[in-house]
C-alpha cells in the first residue's frame, strides 16, 4: 500500500461533513418477506448470503473528503459486503490477499475454533500477500456482528463490514424492514502516523482543551474560587478533563454505512412498518451516542444476544459493540439517525424515510462536558454519605465538570459498597498515571456526556440476556485486571504491562471463572475478549448480560463470567486501535 | 591530560554541587516525597482517595544511587502530606508498590505463542522549540533551541540544543546528548554528556539530570553537569504552555544557569551566571507549525555580570523576538 500523506487543506465544514456525491445514498430496506437480502442501490451494503463466501482483500481508492485516497477494502466496498448466515450452517470463507503487505480478518464475536479467528501471531501467521485462507467453522449463535482486519492500522484503512447471522428458528421479534446501520471513523490520512503524532503529543487531536478563555468564562459564571477549584485536581494530577477521545473529527469524517454526514445514508419505510436497525460501532477509536429525535428505540439485542426489549431515547455504542433496535415510525415524514461522537466534536447521521430526498432535521452536537470526579475516582466517599468527611478543599463539590456534578445521578448504595481492589505491583511504574482505589461499580451510568441530559439513555444495568447465562455454575476463581496506561506518555497496558512485555493468562479448559476489570484510567476502554463470551454481572455478582466487548468507564470495577470451553490462543484487548496498539492486550491460553 | 586532571575533573567542586542541589530542592518535584509504601494492595472500602496535589507519588531522581545531584536521603519525611488521622490513605498516583501487591502473572508458566511478536517499538520526535530572530539592546541575532528524541517507552536518546547568534557570529551554542530513563509517570532521569561552542574555548562536561511534567503542568528540566579542571555547572529550565485559545498558545520560559567556578575565558563567573525569561505567543496553524513573537529578557548576575561591565556589554537585555516552532 502506497503511503497517504496528510490530508489536504479543506475547509472544516466540508471536511466534517464529508463531500455528497452524486444522488443521496439510499435504500429499501431488506423487506423481510420476500427475503430479497440483496441490493445495489448506493449506501447499502452489498449482501452476500449462504455458506460460500469469496473474500478478496483489496485497495481502492475512496472520496470522503474531497481528496481521493486509498482505502482496504474486501471486495472494494467500504464497509465490506454485508455477510448473511444462517445459524447452524457450516459456513466457508475464502479470503484472498490482494494487498502487498499481510492481512487478516477477524470474525468479531463470532464463537469458533481458535484457528479460524483471524488473529495474526496467535490463530495463523496472518494472509500473506497473494495468498488465501480458507477459514471454516460452524455456526452457533445468530445476531448481528461484524468483522474486520487484525493487522496493524487495517481496521482503520476501512477493512471492516457487517455480518449477520439469521436464527435457526423464528426470529424472537419478525419486523417489516431490517437495516444494517454500520458506524465507522474515517480518517485521510495513514493511521501509522495518527499513532506516531499521539506518540509524540498525546494531545494532538484534542481541539477541545481547557483554555484560558474558558477559565475567564467560569471566573464570571461561577466566581473566581469555584473556577479555581473545577480546575485544581486536573492541574495537579497532570489530567486533562476533557480526554474523551485520542483522536476526533480533526482527522475523522464519520460515517454511517460507508456514508459521510453530507451523503445521508438513507433507510426507506412506510409509515406503520416496524423496522429494525442493526447498529454496529466499526470504529476505529470513536464511541457514539446514537438517538433518532422524534421515535422511541427499542433494545433487543445487545453484541448479537437477545435481551429482554428496552426501550430508550438515546444508547451509547462502545467501539466494537453492536445493538439491535426496532423503531416503529408512524409519521409520513423523515427522522435523523443521529450518531455523535463522544468528544461531540462531529457525527454520523442519516435518514429514516418514506421516500428518498426526503430529510429531518439534524439536531446540534450536544456541549461537550468535562469528566468529572467520578471518572476520576470512582465511587468517591462525599459529604453527608456517611463517611464522615467535609467536602475537601479542591474538591469544589460540584465544581468539577462544568456543573455536571451532580449527586443525584449517583448511586449511593453501590457507592457506599466500593469492593476492594489490588493493584498490581506491575501498576507503579512509568506507564501507569493513576490508580483508583475506590472503584464505582455501578452499571446504570450512562457514562459521561450522557448522564441527566432529560433522554432516556440505556446503560449497562437495563441489559438482560434473554434466557441467562450460558452456565449456571459459580465461578471457581476470579482474575482480576486492572485497565491502566499513561495518556501523557500514550501508554497503554494492562495491569502496567504491555502486551509484548506480558505473560499469557491461563484459562483451565471447561473452567467457569471471573474477570475483574478495574479501569485506573479516566478515558472508557472496551475490552473484547475472543472465542468465549463474556457474562457481565452486577454489582452484586449476578448475571445480567452477555457481551464480547465489555466497555468499562472511567474508574469503573466491572466483573464478568467465562466458560473456558474454546481450547486455543486467544486474544483479549481493548478494542480501541491505538490503545492495542500501544499494548493493551493480553494472549489468553484455553488448556 | 595527566592522570591527575582526569582524577580531578571527575570530582565536582563542592560549591557547585551546593547551588545545584539548592537548585533542585526548590524544584516543585522536590515537594512530591517518596511516600511510603501503602499499607496494604486492597484499600478498605470507603477509604480516602489521597488528594492527588499531595502527590506524594514520586521524586524524581531523589531515589536512586546514581544521581549524583542529589547525594541527600531519597525520603524527606518532612515533606510527606500530614496525614488525615485514622484514614488510611494510598496515592492516586507515583508511590510504591505495597508488599503484598497482586502479581499480573496469570500464566501458570505457560510460555506466549511462539508467533507472539516480542520487543519494543521505537519512534522519534525533532523540534524545533526556537528558531528565531532577536532585535535587543545589545543589536541583532538569532537564536535556537532544539528538543529531539529517539526511542521507546522506557529508554530514549535525548538531544538539546540551543545557542544564539549576534553579529554574525556564534554568540554561544551548546549540545546535549543524553539516556533518558523514565523512572515514573511524569519524571525520567537523564545522564550524558554536553558540549558547548561559540566565544571562548570549547567546554565538555558530563551531564547528569531529571526531566518531567510537574503538578500544574509545568514542563520542568533540571541538570547537572561535571567537566574538565573541575568545572561545574547546573541549569533549571521551566515553562508552561497556556492555551489562550486551542491554538494561540502563550508560553513563558524560565532558565537559570550557574557555575562552580569562573570561566574567564567563557566571560563566566562563579554562582549564577544568568537568568533568562522568554515569554512566546504563538498560533498552530497545525501541531507541527506555528510561528510566534515575543520577548526575551536576560539578566547577567554576579561575577558574570562584572564580566559583562568589563566588556563593555549589557547585564541586562531585552530582546523583541520573532520566530518558528516546528516538529517532525
Amino acid at each position: 500500500m502506497k503511503p497517504l500523506s496528510s490530508r489536504p487543506d479543506l475547509s472544516r465544514r466540508r471536511f466534517v461533513q464529508g463531500v455528497a456525491l452524486g444522488s443521496v445514498a439510499a435504500g429499501a430496506g431488506l423487506l423481510r418477506p420476500t427475503g430479497a437480502w440483496a441490493l445495489n442501490s448506493p449506501g447499502q451494503p452489498v449482501v452476500l448470503s449462504g455458506t460460500d463466501f469469496t473474500l478478496d482483500i483489496v485497495e481502492r481508492s475512496v472520496n470522503f473528503t474531497g481528496a481521493a485516497r486509498p482505502a482496504i477494502t474486501v471486495n472494494g466496498g467500504v464497509p465490506g459486503p454485508l455477510l448473511r448466515m444462517r445459524e447452524g450452517s457450516t459456513v466457508s470463507l475464502r479470503v484472498s490477499n490482494r494487498l502487498r503487505v499481510p492481512t487478516s480478518i477477524h470474525w468479531h464475536g463470532i464463537v469458533l475454533p481458535f484457528r479460524m479467528d483471524g488473529v495474526p501471531g496467535l490463530s495463523f501467521d496472518g494472509i500473506a500477500p497473494g495468498e488465501s485462507f480458507l477459514y471454516r467453522f460452524q455456526l452457533r449463535q445468530s445476531g448481528t456482528y461484524w468483522y474486520h482486519s487484525h493487522s496493524g492500522f487495517q481496521e482503520q484503512n476501512a477493512l471492516y463490514g457487517p455480518l449477520v447471522i439469521e436464527p435457526a428458528g423464528p426470529e424472537r421479534h419478525p419486523t417489516d424492514r431490517d437495516y444494517v446501520v454500520m458506524l465507522n471513523d474515517w480518517t485521510d490520512e495513514d493511521p501509522a502516523r495518527i499513532y506516531a503524532r499521539l506518540r509524540k503529543q498525546s494531545d494532538y487531536y484534542n481541539f477541545a482543551q481547557p483554555t484560558a478563555a474558558d477559565f475567564f468564562r467560569d471566573v464570571r459564571e461561577k466566581g473566581l474560587s469555584r473556577a479555581l477549584s473545577m480546575r485544581r485536581m486536573w492541574n495537579e494530577m497532570r489530567m486533562n478533563p476533557t480526554d474523551l477521545g485520542d483522536v476526533s473529527s480533526y482527522t475523522y469524517t464519520y460515517l454511517m454505512n460507508g456514508a459521510a454526514p453530507a451523503q445521508n445514508w438513507t433507510g426507506l419505510f412506510r409509515p406503520g412498518e416496524k423496522l429494525r436497525l442493526r447498529f454496529i460501532n466499526g470504529s476505529a477509536s470513536t464511541f457514539f451516542d446514537v438517538r433518532i429525535p422524534g421515535l422511541k428505540m427499542t433494545v433487543i439485542a445487545a453484541d448479537g444476544q437477545d435481551v429482554e426489549p428496552v426501550p430508550v431515547d438515546e444508547f451509547r455504542i462502545a467501539v466494537a459493540e453492536t445493538y439491535d433496535v426496532i423503531v416503529e415510525p408512524q409519521e409520513e415524514r423523515a427522522y435523523t439517525v443521529f450518531a455523535q461522537s463522544i468528544d461531540r466534536g462531529g457525527y454520523a447521521r442519516g435518514t429514516l424515510a418514506p421516500r428518498v430526498g426526503m430529510t429531518a432535521e439534524v439536531p446540534p452536537l450536544d456541549q461537550r462536558v468535562w469528566l468529572d470526579m467520578r471518572d476520576m475516582m470512582g465511587a468517591m466517599p462525599h459529604a453527608g454519605n456517611g463517611g464522615g468527611h467535609a467536602a475537601r478543599p479542591g474538591m469544589g463539590h460540584g465544581g468539577m465538570g462544568h456543573g455536571s456534578m451532580d449527586h443525584a445521578g449517583m448511586d449511593h448504595g453501590s457507592m457506599a459498597a466500593a469492593p476492594a481492589v489490588h493493584h498490581a505491583r506491575s501498576e507503579y511504574g512509568p506507564g501507569v498515571d493513576m490508580r483508583v482505589d475506590t472503584p464505582r461499580s455501578n452499571l446504570d451510568d450512562p457514562g459521561i456526556g450522557l448522564r441527566d441530559n432529560g433522554r432516556r439513555v440505556l446503560t449497562y444495568a437495563d441489559l438482560h440476556t434473554v434466557g441467562g447465562p450460558l452456565d449456571a455454575r459459580e465461578p471457581g476463581r476470579e482474575i482480576e485486571l486492572h485497565l491502566t496506561g499513561n495518556m501523557e506518555r500514550f501508554m497503554w497496558s494492562f495491569d502496567g504491562i504491555r502486551y509484548p512485555d506480558a505473560t499469557p493468562i491461563h484459562f483451565n479448559t471447561g473452567e467457569r471463572l471471573r474477570i475483574v476489570l478495574v479501569n485506573d484510567t479516566m478515558m472508557n476502554h472496551p475490552i473484547h475478549l475472543h472465542g468465549m463470551w463474556s457474562e457481565l454481572e452486577n454489582p452484586d455478582g449476578r448475571f445480567q448480560v452477555r457481551k464480547h466487548t465489555v466497555n468499562v468507564q472511567p474508574a469503573q470495577r466491572i466483573s464478568y463470567a467465562v466458560t473456558a470451553d474454546a481450547p486455543g490462543r486467544w486474544a483479549w484487548h481493548c478494542h480501541l486501535l491505538y490503545h492495542m496498539e500501544a499494548g493493551m492486550m493480553r494472549e489468553v491460553v484455553v488448556s | 591530560m595527566t592522570i591527575h586532571r582526569r582524577e580531578h575533573w571527575l570530582i565536582p567542586s563542592r560549591s557547585a554541587w551546593l547551588l545545584a542541589l539548592l537548585l533542585l530542592l526548590a524544584l516543585p518535584p522536590a515537594v512530591e516525597a517518596q511516600s511510603a509504601p501503602a499499607a496494604s494492595s486492597s484499600t478498605a472500602p470507603m477509604a480516602m482517595p489521597a488528594m492527588p496535589g499531595m502527590d506524594h507519588g514520586e521524586m524524581p531522581g531523589m531515589d536512586h544511587p546514581a544521581a549524583p545531584i542529589a547525594p541527600t536521603a531519597p525520603d524527606m519525611p518532612a515533606m510527606e502530606p500530614p496525614p488525615t488521622p485514622g484514614m488510611p490513605m494510598a496515592p492516586m498516583q507515583g508511590g510504591r508498590p505495597p508488599a503484598d501487591a497482586r502479581s499480573g502473572d496469570y500464566s501458570d508458566g505457560i510460555a506466549a505463542s511462539p508467533m507472539h511478536a516480542h520487543g519494543r517499538t521505537s519512534s522519534g520526535l525533532l523540534r524545533i522549540d526556537q528558531l528565531e530572530a532577536f532585535h535587543g539592546d545589545e543589536g541583532n541575532g538569532q537564536r535556537w533551541e532544539i528538543r529531539g528524541w529517539y526511542g521507546n517507552d522506557s529508554d530514549k536518546l535525548w538531544l538539546r540544543s540551543e545557542g544564539v547568534r549576534s553579529g554574525g557570529k556564534l554568540e554561544d551554542g551548546e549540545l546535549e546528548l543524553l539516556w533518558n530513563h523514565a523512572t515514573s509517570s511524569y519524571w525520567s532521569r537523564q545522564l550524558g554528556v554536553r558540549h558547548d561552542i561559540g566565544k571562548g574555548p570549547a567546554r565538555s562536561w558530563i551531564a547528569v539530570g531529571v526531566q518531567g511534567l510537574a503538578p500544574y503542568w509545568f514542563e520542568l528540566e533540571a541538570s547537572g553537569y561535571a567537566g574538565a579542571g573541575g568545572r561545574t555547572a547546573a541549569r533549571l529550565r521551566v515553562d508552561y504552555e497556556l492555551l489562550l485559545t486551542q491554538r494561540l498558545v502563550l508560553q513563558p520560559e524560565l532558565e537559570v544557569n550557574l557555575y562552580g567556578r569562573r570561566d574567564p575565558q567563557r566571560r563566566l563567573g562563579e554562582g549564577v551566571s544568568d537568568i533568562q525569561f522568554g515569554l512566546r505567543l504563538r498560533y498552530e496553524i497545525r501541531r507541527e507549525f506555528a510561528p510566534y513573537l515575543g520577548v526575551n529578557w536576560t539578566r547577567r548576575v554576579g561575577a558574570t555580570a562584572d564580566y559583562a561591565r568589563h566588556d563593555q556589554r549589557a547585564v541586562r537585555e531585552w530582546q523583541w523576538l520573532a520566530g518558528v516552532r516546528f516538529w517532525f
